[in-house]
């Protein structure tokens, strides 16, 4: 056990990944001897040669149309988009290719394939270094989605994700690559790609988030534990496949719920978790379900705060839902 | 810069200028007859069209010496990543029309299963010939990384990318040629120029004097090559793939040709091409030419044409045949192949439209018709 921050996971679990399979290989826009904008492939090159871990040209559809390539042909790419609002050029190959390679092939051609990529705000990052574009993804049937909130989950997913025989989007929360730290178990470990994470127990309200959110929803939960108010705090980690019947549980245990997350709400994930579990158990609701979102405008500069879900906006909607 | 120069091994009155062509006589008769199956094939495929049999094809007609020239030069172990108008390529390679007709009837026993439109095949053997999708360039970069591969495992294996003048304006183009060229990956790029992308001649694609020039800057080899001479399709891919397995690059190769059909059976291009330009390239009919060619070395006779023909619509007729007779995917192949395993959802999913069928029958299939 080592105590790392996310960052450090990732980088353990690609390391883990490279010593393990030759055949995988890391790539993308300054991932090389730079070790990538954030550092999350420092140390690769070193190690594993420039075979390896290299450097492309600034094309995010050249990088993930490679990879979908070297898929085809046996590699195990897991390529870095350097942010994940710079992806849309390769929404074609994600969304058109990587993502029906199976089905339009009969099952003859498949892209087992990651495609990781920083998402989120909290860096002053502005419009283009801020988004939380995972709904764009969630709706392409084909296509795992993966977000993990925690080291052990970072590492322990992205190994899943590598060894996934389906192509896998793995959004990493930028805001908590040094801001959380835990226990990282040394060497090989998955975590199953469709189950949800219980973060905290309560029997009063169910807290539904993800990536960045997590934290936030914790301190929205202890404040109002403080006013006697116990929530269920779940984290879904792997969005798509959804752990559907882990997230009907966990409403049913409450009858109130809150989804949080910090992208726009309008088609936003949460509209998905709110309608599953209006389809399927809206029997047992106290209360409205409620989403906490960013807003429905572009990632705001300077005012992001105000834009990002905070302790505060979390808090207001679980008494809100605990008092109806 | 100059442009680049127009290669030919067939002159127009059959003679060729090199005296060994590296293929014995049953080889070129191989590829004679290839092309005259595409033909078959693509005589067929509008008739079942135009009888409502099947939804849509693409015809071939003028660029088969460029298909057939192409895949001459490729070995079982070399990848294609083919456009949506290749079928001599995948004919050449003896993947049996049967299967190319399984999937023009979109049945049980379409290697896509059903999945996809007509003419988008997909097939592992006996040579790679890669799922087609409809975006236009999407599988030129792939064909790199593809290609990288082989590169890394030390093999001598090529791919190679085809797409039409059109796909040269795509994304996938600038970002395969560029990332071809810094990694020195062994592909062949092979832009078949043949005039129209649907209804857009080459001027509305590019102010470039041509496509073969393309390549300098982009820093690999350009060949512009005559693509209605299948030897000097064939003689230019066989250089480029030779370049390639060396372990020097990509190249990009232009063939110069012509559509002498519609963009598809649901195009009409007598609304876009003129008259004169269809009468001026019938006359370079790459039939014609390899005709010219093998009766100079009297390998060729009217009669012949007449009996390969014949036994390509025979065939033909009894693969059409035998698909027609073939049943529907079953309604789970929906729901299969979306992942490795079936997710819950899908399962559930699933099993919906299971209930719905058994409770209100089955769905009513519409006709499909391209709304013109």
């Amino acid at each position: 056990m080592a105590n790392l921050t996310l960052i450090q996971a990732v980088n353990d679990g690609l390391r883990t990944a490279m010593r393990d399979d030759k055949n995988v290989l890391v790539f993308g826009e300054d991932v090389g001897p730079k070790g990538g904008v954030f550092l999350a492939t420092e140390g690769l090159t070193k190690e594993f040669g420039e075979e390896r871990c290299f450097d492309t040209p600034l094309s995010e559809d050249g990088i993930v149309g490679a990879a979908i390539g070297m898929a085809l042909n046996g590699l195990k790419p897991v390529a870095e988009i350097q942010f994940q609002d710079f992806i849309f050029p390769a929404f074609d190959q994600i969304v058109s290719e990587a993502a029906k390679f199976r089905y339009r092939s009969g099952g003859q051609y498949t892209v087992p394939m990651v495609i990781r990529t920083p998402y989120g705000g909290g860096i002053r990052g502005g419009l283009y270094h801020s988004q939380s574009g995972e709904a764009y993804f969630c709706h392409t049937p084909g296509l795992k989605v993966v977000i993990p909130s925690t080291p052990h989950d970072a590492k322990g997913l992205l190994l899943a994700a590598i060894n996934d025989p389906d192509p896998v989007l793995f959004l990493e929360p930028k805001a908590l690559y040094r801001a959380v730290k835990g226990e990282v178990p040394e060497g090989k470990y998955t975590v199953d790609l469709s189950t949800l994470r219980t973060v905290r127990e309560g029997a009063n309200v169910t807290v539904f988030c993800y990536g960045a959110m997590v934290p936030v929803c914790q301190k929205a939960a202890d404040k109002a534990a403080e006013k006697g108010v116990e929530c269920l705090v779940v984290d879904l980690r792997t969005l798509l496949p959804l752990d559907e019947e882990g997230v009907l549980d966990a409403a049913k245990r409450t009858g109130r719920v809150v989804v949080v997350h910090e992208a726009p709400r309008f088609c936003g994930y949460g509209g998905e978790i709110s309608a599953l579990i209006a389809e399927n158990c809206i029997e047992y609701m106290e209360a409205p379900i409620v989403r906490v979102t960013g807003f429905d405008t572009p990632f705001p500069n300077t005012l992001e705060h105000h834009y990002m879900p905070d302790e505060r906006r979390v808090l207001d909607a679980i008494e809100r839902v605990a008092s109806w | 810069m100059t442009p680049a120069e127009l290669r030919t091994v067939i002159e127009p009155d059959g003679r060729v200028k090199v005296r060994d062509l590296g293929l014995s006589d049953a080889e070129l008769l191989h590829c004679y007859r290839t092309m005259l199956r595409v033909r078959a094939f693509d005589d067929t495929c509008l008739k079942l069209q135009r009888s409502g049999r099947i939804g849509f094809s693409i015809p071939n007609k003028g660029v088969e010496a460029t298909q057939v020239g192409a895949a001459s030069a490729l070995k079982k172990t070399d990848w294609i990543f083919p456009s949506y108008r290749d079928f001599g390529m995948a004919l050449y390679h003896g993947i049996p029309a049967v299967a190319m007709m399984h999937n023009m009837f979109g049945n049980a026993e379409d290697s896509a299963k059903g999945r996809q439109m007509p003419v988008h095949f997909s097939f592992t053997e006996p040579i790679k010939f890669v799922s087609i999708s409809s975006p236009i360039g999407t599988h030129i970069i792939q064909a790199v990384g593809a290609a990288h591969a082989m590169k890394l495992r030390g093999e001598k294996h090529i791919a190679l990318a085809s797409f039409g003048d059109g796909g040269t304006s795509s994304l996938g183009f600038h970002s395969g040629l560029n990332f071809a060229a810094v990694w020195k990956s062994p592909v062949v790029f092979l832009c078949q120029n043949n005039q129209y992308a649907i209804s857009c001649p080459v001027e509305k694609q590019t102010a470039s004097d041509g496509f073969a020039i393309k390549a300098k800057a982009y820093g690999m080899p350009g060949i512009l090559v005559d693509g209605n001479d299948l030897l000097a399709v064939r003689e230019a891919v066989l250089e480029a793939a030779e370049y390639a397995r060396k372990g020097k690059g990509p190249t990009l190769i232009e063939a110069k040709t012509f559509r002498m059909g519609g963009h598809s059976t649901s195009d009409d291009p007598t609304r876009y091409v003129p008259k004169e330009l269809v009468a001026e390239w019938e006359k370079k009919d790459p039939l014609l030419r390899f005709e010219k060619f093998l009766g100079k070395r009297k390998l060729w006779s009217e009669k012949m044409r007449t009996q390969y023909y014949d036994e390509a619509m025979a065939e033909i007729d009894v693969a059409a045949k035998e698909a027609a007779a073939t049943a529907k995917p079953a309604l789970e192949t929906i729901f299969s192949d979306v992942y490795a395993t079936v997710p819950a959802h899908l399962r559930r999913q699933g099993q919906q439209a299971f209930e719905v069928a058994a409770r209100h029958g089955e769905a009513e299939a519409g006709d499909g018709k391209f709304p013109l």
